[in-house]
């Protein structure tokens, strides 16, 4: 752990003067007393929202993503060990009562889960699953409440909304699940929404949908999002800043273009390298080789050094902090950031198919932007 | 430039200083010690299993190096508990510790043959039913459906009427209903097991149905018919004891846990240590066995990390 | 749901015609109805054994014998017991509803117990009030039912005897004597009733506590009670409406399916308290081979257990929206 070994704003955009500032994170780690020792599964992890706002949040699984929005949400199990300090506006989640969270939970931050097929309680329709989530809120009837129910259902494109309230879960396809969580979420005018792999879970026809139906929920809301995702090709048309996760620490952010561009830290690199692209067919993919560190007992010194090409003894001793690198508001950790500059992933990683003229045009096309 | 780097050295530290746990140490342990670890986790697990060790020592070892026989009669009649009759005599001056170590060695035996007996019929049962579904299925499980629709001890009582007496026909008459409830919880771990890939890909490769039941269910199920024959050892010590207590079980002059508190339930008041010796043992078997069961769930269980990322 | 039930019904009427029959083999098998006779002293006559045979029906064959006894259930008539006087139908009647008083009472009792015991554990835990239940909970499981029994009984006389009066009995179902009023009446029955529920109701009390700490803690673990509590639920409704109402769904099969086992712990109680109930018709029958008694006994408690799980199924699926039966 190396809670002091970074810049506390070192994750804020420096043109985000946009919005209010809305959600603030500083410092938060997050630890899991287990049988073979603590698992620290967040470690220092810092970052500003803006209203209107879109972070999206990179990572393999186990690199801490889910477990910081859970514990900004105050819905860690009662075992986790959490420190730092997560401010809604001018009030601090952090060891707040239940009674204080459940005011900011649902009203003014709310998520929305990975797997729809569990997310929703199968003993209850969704209209009534719905229109709970507005009266926890809001003081109004029943009817009331049903009717801001297909109202939200149709802002998330639900067809004949009214005739769903009814349904129960099992009743209603994966997508129109996920599209009834994206309503729960929204019932209230939320400020801040957090997408904890939204699509993962689903066909990939119908990530496409669930996609458009997040996107006019947070046109309707004018909330910031927190989108939190493995894949860099959710994130890519749809985030502002990006922030990569590797064992429960930030090690790179910046905005989209920067990270996506101009990468500065030999794991998104590494990322980058292994997107699989849909519109090339000879494009061979660069994999990352080894597995993602165990969390417990961690040494010192970089958690990515055993599979990283760029490694040298003092990654080994000591952990880099968050720098900046190609402007203030783009950061990374790592000893040797400027080594990266101008590198194409197949020339970091050593891979045993060569299909390098595939990947250069698809480097070559990363580097120009085209949007 | 791109070489791949050599296996990080362990920091300098003191020599104790455990090594860097790099990538996934943890899962390097085989499902043997991962299992052995959690159990011994398990502290009331581990205390259990040395009581109950040392009851079966007792039992067996300490009965027969006894100075008295079980059955004996001693001149001393309706003695407390002293160094001479630990547990004190009977009315009739047999001694009391001699002969709840002969009970508890026949209610152990009874219970483990049940156990044995039960688990293996059900577990076949359940997995040939599961494992080939359809009508096989419906049929198979209708049978212990009908079994299971009958009050236990009273068909037990009924049956030990007749055959009764020793200790092993009372085994078999347990065992014979109780592989029904055993049958139930094997088909169910089999029709989980059975959409598995590996399963699919043992029949793709050409494997025989007896085969996959016993190469790949079996094995695969291992885990909860340990569990679930643990814990019925502790279900049929409770019920052999019943059986003996309403008259149908061992007979005298042989004797079990339960005949003996049978036989002392008038004495509570009188010679409340006839009554309280035998309960003891009983409670003792049962508990320490369940506990044992409970600490082989947890190791045997794999949810058992509790930890999301 | 009325068709599934007509439905489930109707399947389960091959159950019972077989299990009777391999029952009734067993039974008419295993002991000889006029031992008792054939074995007193002096013998009696041979022309009252002959008597006794037709009465009987041993003279009959095996198969004859069950057709009689089938098709006489039709019409009421349990067939012969070895007892000449004794109606086995009105006999049956009256002590099952002596047995079942005592054993819906202590399900209710072990049900209630073991929903508010389970779910206190599973909120708190691993805090000392969880393993205390937990350890008593074992300690419960482990417990022989008449060993419980007894100790109870004991400690019921020597209540009486500290107050000085006959406050909780000991012996019977009801007083020998019964006193006049209704409400009298009540108060006699609850007082004898105490010890016995109590010690049946622990037992299942125990299993059922444990079931119902296990199903909480992974109702309370599940994505539809995170998302409950993000959307801003008080953590009493989250508790209640959410994870306790999808936990108590799994308890209604168990408590179905131990029934069989109650009525084996009420045979046990009911000795130990020495109640003229099922348990007492029961075992005497099984001592005096009296094969008839023993198949009304166990076609009543059969059809017992497979009524109270098709209650349960329908429960099921009024409790849980996923399962339907059309």
């Amino acid at each position: 752990m190396n809670p002091g070994g970074e810049d506390p704003l070192g994750a804020v955009s420096p043109d985000g003067g946009a919005g209010e500032l809305v959600l603030e994170v500083a410092d938060l780690t997050v630890g899991f007393p287990t049988d073979d020792g603590l698992v620290q599964a967040v470690r220092g992890v810092s970052y500003r929202l803006r209203r209107g706002e879109v972070l999206g949040i990179v990572g393999e699984s186990g690199s801490g993503k889910s477990v910081t929005s859970l514990a900004v949400m105050g819905l860690l199990p009662k075992n986790a060990r959490v420190t730092g300090s997560v401010r809604f506006r001018d009030q601090e989640l952090i060891g707040a009562r239940d009674e204080a969270l459940t005011k900011i939970r649902g009203r003014h931050v709310s998520m929305i889960f990975q797997d729809p097929m569990t997310s929703l309680n199968p003993v209850y329709s969704v209209g009534f699953q719905i229109a709970e989530a507005v009266r926890a809120h809001h003081d109004v009837s029943k009817e009331a409440a049903l009717d801001r129910a297909v109202e939200l259902l149709e802002i998330v494109r639900i067809p004949n909304p009214r005739e769903r309230l009814p349904n129960y879960p099992h009743e209603l396809s994966g997508g129109m699940r996920q599209r009834v969580v994206i309503a729960i979420a929204i019932a209230n005018d939320p400020d801040v929404i957090i997408a904890d792999e939204p699509t993962t879970a689903l066909d990939v026809t119908v990530q496409a949908q669930i996609m458009v139906a997040l996107d006019s929920a947070k046109e309707e809301t004018g909330a910031a999002m927190v989108l939190i995702t493995h894949d860099l090709g959710v994130i890519a048309g749809q985030a502002d800043r990006v922030m990569v996760m590797y064992a429960g620490k930030l090690v790179e952010s910046g905005t989209a273009e920067d990270v996506f561009y101009t990468p500065r830290m030999p794991y998104t690199l590494g990322l980058l390298g292994s997107l699989p692209r849909l519109d090339r067919t000879a494009e061979r993919l660069t994999p990352i080789p080894g597995a993602p560190p165990s969390l417990v007992n961690m040494p010192p010194g970089c958690p990515f050094t055993p599979r990283c090409p760029l490694a040298q003894p003092v990654c080994d001793e000591t952990e880099p902090p968050l720098e900046p690198t190609t402007g203030p508001g783009h950061t990374a950790a790592c000893h040797f950031s400027d080594r990266l500059v101008d590198t194409r992933p197949d020339e970091l990683y050593a891979w045993s198919v060569t299909d390098t003229t595939a990947l250069a045009e698809f480097v070559a096309e990363t580097e120009e932007p085209s949007s | 430039m791109p070489e791949s780097p050599a296996r990080p050295s362990a920091p300098a530290a003191g020599p104790t200083a455990p090594a860097p746990e790099r990538e996934f140490t943890v899962a390097e342990r085989s499902q043997f010690h991962l299992v052995r670890h959690r159990f011994l986790q398990h502290r009331l697990a581990v205390v259990s299993l040395g009581v109950l060790v040392a009851l079966v020592l007792l039992a067996y070892v300490g009965g027969a190096l006894w100075k008295y026989e079980p059955g004996q009669f001693t001149p001393d009649n309706s003695q407390p508990p002293s160094w001479d009759h630990p547990f004190g005599t009977d009315a009739v001056g047999k001694d009391q510790f001699a002969q709840v170590l002969r009970g508890t060695q026949i209610s152990l035996q009874i219970a483990v043959l049940v156990a044995l007996f039960s688990t293996l019929v059900g577990t076949i049962w359940g997995a040939v039913a599961g494992y080939f579904g359809r009508g096989v299925d419906t049929v198979m499980m209708r049978v212990s459906d009908l079994i299971l629709t009958l009050p236990l001890l009273a068909v037990a009582a009924m049956l030990a009427h007749h055959f009764g007496g020793s200790w092993w026909l009372i085994s078999l008459v347990i065992a014979g209903l109780y592989w029904a409830y055993v049958s139930r919880v094997s088909r169910g771990v089999v029709l989980s097991l059975r959409e598995k890939e590996f399963i699919e890909a043992a029949k793709a490769l050409g494997a025989s149905n007896t085969r996959i039941i016993l190469r790949h269910l079996v094995p695969n199920a291992l885990g909860s018919i340990i569990v679930n024959a643990t814990i019925l050892v502790a279900i049929a010590i409770l019920l052999e004891t019943a059986l003996s207590y309403l008259g149908f079980g061992v007979r005298p002059p042989d004797t079990s846990l339960g005949l003996l508190v049978s036989e002392a339930q008038t004495a509570l008041t009188t010679r409340p240590w006839l009554f309280y010796f035998p309960g003891l043992f009983i409670i003792l078997i049962a508990l320490t066995i369940n506990f044992i069961g409970d600490g082989l769930r947890d190791a045997l269980d794999p949810r058992q990390t509790k930890v999301r990322a | 749901m009325l068709a599934f039930a007509i439905r489930r019904i109707a399947a389960s009427i091959p159950i019972l015609l077989i299990s009777s029959f391999v029952v009734f083999l067993l039974a008419s098998l295993s002991g000889n109805p006029l031992d008792e006779l054939l074995f007193r002293n002096p013998p009696p006559p041979p022309e009252v054994i002959a008597l006794e045979t037709e009465r009987l029906r041993l003279d009959e064959p095996l198969l004859e014998r069950y057709w009689l006894w089938l098709t006489g259930l039709f019409t009421g008539d349990f067939g012969p017991s070895v007892h000449s006087t004794l109606d086995i139908g009105a006999e049956l009647t009256r002590r099952f509803i002596v047995t079942m008083r005592l054993i819906a009472l202590a399900m209710l009792v072990a049900v209630v117990l073991a929903v508010v015991v389970g779910v206190v554990s599973a909120v708190k835990q691993y805090s000392k009030t969880d393993y205390t239940a937990t350890f008593l909970g074992f300690l419960f499981l482990a417990m022989p039912s008449f060993w419980l029994a007894i100790l109870l009984k004991q400690a019921g006389i020597d209540f009486n005897d500290a107050v000085g009066q006959q406050v909780i009995y000991t012996i019977g179902a009801s007083s020998v004597i019964e006193p006049d009023g209704f409400w009298a009446k009540v108060a006699d029955t609850a007082g004898h009733m105490v010890l016995p529920t109590i010690s049946l109701a622990l037992i299942s009390y125990a299993a059922w506590s444990r079931y119902q700490r296990a199903s909480m803690l992974e109702v309370m673990d599940s994505d539809y009670v995170r998302l409950a509590r993000a959307k801003g639920l008080s953590n009493r409704r989250v508790m209640v409406r959410h994870a306790l109402r999808n936990a108590l769904i799994p308890l209604t099969t168990v408590t179905a399916l131990d029934l069989a086992a109650i009525i084996s712990g009420a045979v046990v109680t009911e000795t130990v308290f020495q109640w003229r109930g099922m348990g007492d018709l029961l075992l005497t029958a099984i001592r005096d081979n009296d094969t008839y008694v023993v198949m009304a006994w166990l076609l009543v408690t059969a059809t017992v257990v497979i009524l109270f799980n098709l209650i349960a199924d329908l429960l099921y699926a009024v409790l849980d929206p996923r399962i339907r039966y059309a």
